[in-house]
C-alpha cells in the first residue's frame, strides 16, 4: 500500500468518527450551546469528506454556506436567547422518544435498503475531473439545471421577504390570523439615532 | 517556467542520493514549505507589532520603544516571550473547553488561507483550482470561534464583542466576496496565479487597480473590517467593551488572537496587493527588462534574481498597505455600531452589486481590456 492510499484511509476514518460522534452529540447533548458548535464540527468534516472525493469546490461552498452562514446564525440565535431559561418539563418524554427512535431507525433502514439495492456507479480515479469540476458545475447551472437553480433562488428570496415583513411589524398594522390590530407600542419608531437630534 | 529551477525535484533528487525512497523524500519535502511560511508568516507579525508601535507613536508624536534592540525593533520579541511564559488563567465560571478551543477555531482559518498566498510563478504551497475561494470560505469559520470564546468567557463584555465581532464579518464578507467575484469574472479562473498572471501584460498598466477601482476600495474596506481594524473596532472597543471577546483572556490564548489579527492583516494586505497590484510583478516587466538587457529568461541565475525580485515585490506591495492600515487605525475615529452596519449593507452591498453588473457589461464591450 502506497502512502498516500494510507493516509486518505486515516483521513477518512477520522472524518467519518468525527461526523458520526458530532451527529449524535447535536441529538442526545443537553445543552443546545454545545450542540450548535458541534454541528459546525460535523459541516466541517463533511467538508472534509467532499476533499478526499477531489470535490474541492463544493467542500469551500459546503463550508462558506453550511459553517460561515447557517451554524453561525443558528448559534447567533442561540446567544441572543436567554440561557438561564427553565424549560418546562414535557409530558410523556419516554413513549416520545420511543417514537422519535423508532421513526429513525425506519429511515435508517430505507436509507441502508436504497444503499444496498442501488448498483453505485464508482467513477475511476482516472476519469476524475478534479480541479475542472467548478466550470463543469457552472455549465450545469446554466444549461440543463438553470431551472432548479432559478426556482431555488426565487424560493430563498420569498423568504427573505417573509423574514422581512416578520421582522418589520410596523409594515403590517393587524393580525393576519385574526385580524384584529396589533399593538405597536413597543415597536421603535425612531430611524434615527437618539445623538443625533440635538433639538 | 518548464524548464527553470525546480527546487523539489532538486531537494528529492539529493535525498534519493543519499538512499531515501522517493515516498519517504516526497514526505519530507512536504512540510517545509509549510514552515517557511509559517515562520514568514510569524515574523511578518513582529515586524507589522514594531511598525505599529513606531508609527503610532510618530502619529501622537512619541518616540516609541527605544531599548529593546536598535530603535527598539526587539520589542514585539520581548512582548511575544513575556505572553509565552505567563500564567494561564481561565475564569473559574468559564466553559474551559470552549474557552480553550475558541482561539484555535479564529488562528488556524487565518494560517489556512496562506496555503494560496503566492510570492511568485511556482513560489505557493499550493495552486489549488479553488484558489481564492478556499480563503473566502476559511475566513467564515473565525466567527464561530469568535462567538465561542464570547460565550464561554461567561461575561457581558466578551459575549457583547463576540456578537459584535460575528455581525460585522458577516455583513462584510458579502461585499468582499462580490468584489473579488468581479475579479474573478475577468480572469477566468479562481486560482490566485492565474489572477496575477492575467495582469501581467504591460506592467504597471496592466494592473486591476486600473480597470476596478470600486472593487479596489470595497476590497480595502470589507478588508479593514474583517481584520476589526480601527475604524472598524468594534468587537473591542476599549471605552465600552473592556477589550470584547478578549477580555477575560490572558498569557497564550490571548496571544493567539493577537497573532490571528496581525497575521489576518498581512494577509489581507498581500491579497489585496495580489487581486489588485500586480502580485509578484515588477512595475515595468521583467521580461522586457531582460530583453533589454539580452539575458535569457531561463538561465538559473536569472531565475533566483526574478523569484527574489518577486518575494521583495510581494511583500513590498502588501506593506505599503500594512503602513496604510497602521496610519489608518491611528488617525481616524472609530464608526458607531448603527453606522457600519449601515455603510456594509446600504451602501457597500449595492455598488459591489453594481460594480459586478459593469464589469460582467464591460467584459462583454470590451474583451480585449477585461478578459473575454
Amino acid at each position: 500500500m502506497s502512502i498516500a492510499i494510507i493516509t486518505q484511509l486515516i483521513c477518512f476514518s477520522i472524518l467519518s468518527l468525527v461526523v458520526i460522534i458530532g451527529a449524535l452529540g447535536v441529538v442526545l447533548l443537553e445543552s443546545i450551546v454545545y450542540s450548535a458548535f458541534l454541528l459546525c464540527g460535523v459541516f466541517l468534516s463533511v467538508a472534509g469528506l467532499y476533499l478526499l472525493l477531489n470535490a474541492s469546490f463544493v467542500a469551500a461552498a459546503q463550508v462558506l454556506v453550511y459553517v460561515g452562514a447557517v451554524n453561525v446564525l443558528i448559534i447567533f440565535a442561540i446567544m441572543l436567547v436567554n440561557k438561564k431559561e427553565d424549560f418546562k418539563p414535557i409530558e410523556n418524554l419516554n413513549s416520545r422518544r420511543i417514537i422519535s427512535t423508532a421513526i429513525c431507525l425506519t429511515l435508517l433502514s430505507l436509507l441502508i435498503r436504497v444503499d444496498l439495492s442501488n448498483v453505485w456507479i464508482i467513477a475511476s480515479p482516472n476519469s476524475s475531473i478534479g480541479e475542472e469540476s467548478t466550470y463543469r458545475i457552472g455549465e450545469h447551472l446554466f444549461s440543463d439545471y438553470l431551472l432548479p437553480f432559478e426556482v431555488a433562488s426565487v424560493l430563498l428570496l420569498m423568504a427573505m421577504i417573509g423574514a422581512i415583513v416578520l421582522a418589520r411589524k410596523d409594515v403590517m398594522n393587524q393580525d393576519i390570523s385574526t385580524g384584529l390590530p396589533v399593538d405597536q407600542e413597543l415597536i421603535e419608531k425612531t430611524k434615527e439615532p437618539f445623538l443625533i437630534n440635538k433639538n | 517556467m518548464e524548464n527553470g529551477l525546480d527546487l523539489e525535484y532538486i531537494f528529492n533528487e539529493f535525498l534519493k542520493g543519499l538512499g531515501l525512497s522517493s515516498e519517504i523524500a516526497h514526505i519530507i519535502w512536504l512540510p517545509l514549505p509549510m514552515l517557511l511560511v509559517l515562520v514568514a508568516a510569524v515574523v511578518g507579525v513582529l515586524v507589522t507589532v514594531w511598525l505599529e508601535r513606531k508609527i503610532s507613536a510618530a502619529a501622537q508624536q512619541r518616540i516609541g520603544p527605544e531599548y529593546a534592540g536598535a530603535l527598539g525593533v526587539l520589542q514585539p520579541i520581548a512582548d511575544g516571550l513575556k505572553l509565552l511564559v505567563k500564567e494561564d488563567i481561565i475564569p473559574a465560571k468559564a466553559d474551559s473547553i470552549l474557552f480553550t478551543a475558541g482561539p484555535i477555531l479564529v488562528l488556524v482559518p487565518v494560517i489556512l488561507s496562506w496555503l494560496i498566498v503566492p510570492f511568485g510563478q511556482d513560489l505557493l504551497i499550493s495552486n489549488v483550482g479553488i484558489g481564492i475561494f478556499l480563503w473566502i470560505a476559511l475566513s467564515s469559520i473565525q466567527p464561530i470561534g469568535l462567538l465561542m470564546s464570547g460565550y464561554a468567557s461567561n461575561n457581558k463584555y466578551s459575549l457583547l464583542g463576540g456578537l459584535r465581532a460575528a455581525a460585522q464579518s458577516i455583513s462584510y464578507e458579502i461585499p468582499l466576496a462580490l468584489s473579488v467575484l468581479a475579479i474573478v469574472l475577468m480572469t477566468n479562473s479562481l486560482s490566485t496565479i492565474d489572477i496575477v498572471n492575467q495582469q501581467s501584460g504591460a506592467g504597471i498598466l496592466s494592473w486591476n487597480i486600473w480597470r476596478q477601482p470600486i472593487g479596489f476600495i470595497i476590497f480595502w474596506i470589507c478588508a479593514l473590517a474583517e481584520c476589526e481594524r480601527l475604524p472598524f473596532d468594534l468587537p473591542e472597543a476599549e471605552e465600552e467593551l473592556v477589550a470584547g471577546y478578549q477580555t477575560e483572556y490572558a498569557g497564550m490564548k490571548f496571544a493567539l488572537f493577537y497573532l490571528g489579527s496581525y497575521i489576518n492583516l498581512i494577509l489581507s494586505a498581500l491579497l489585496v496587493s495580489i487581486l489588485y497590484l500586480g502580485g509578484w510583478a515588477l512595475p515595468i516587466p521583467v521580461e522586457i527588462i531582460a530583453k533589454f538587457l539580452n539575458i535569457p529568461l531561463n538561465a538559473p541565475l536569472i531565475q533566483v534574481f526574478t523569484a527574489s525580485i518577486g518575494i521583495v515585490m510581494t511583500v513590498l506591495k502588501a506593506y505599503v498597505l500594512v503602513f496604510i492600515a497602521i496610519l489608518l487605525r491611528w488617525t481616524t475615529p472609530r464608526v458607531r455600531i448603527d453606522q457600519l452596519l449601515d455603510l456594509g449593507w446600504k451602501f457597500l452591498l449595492p455598488i459591489s452589486l453594481a460594480n459586478l453588473l459593469l464589469t460582467a457589461g464591460l467584459k462583454l464591450a470590451l474583451p480585449q481590456f477585461f478578459g473575454g
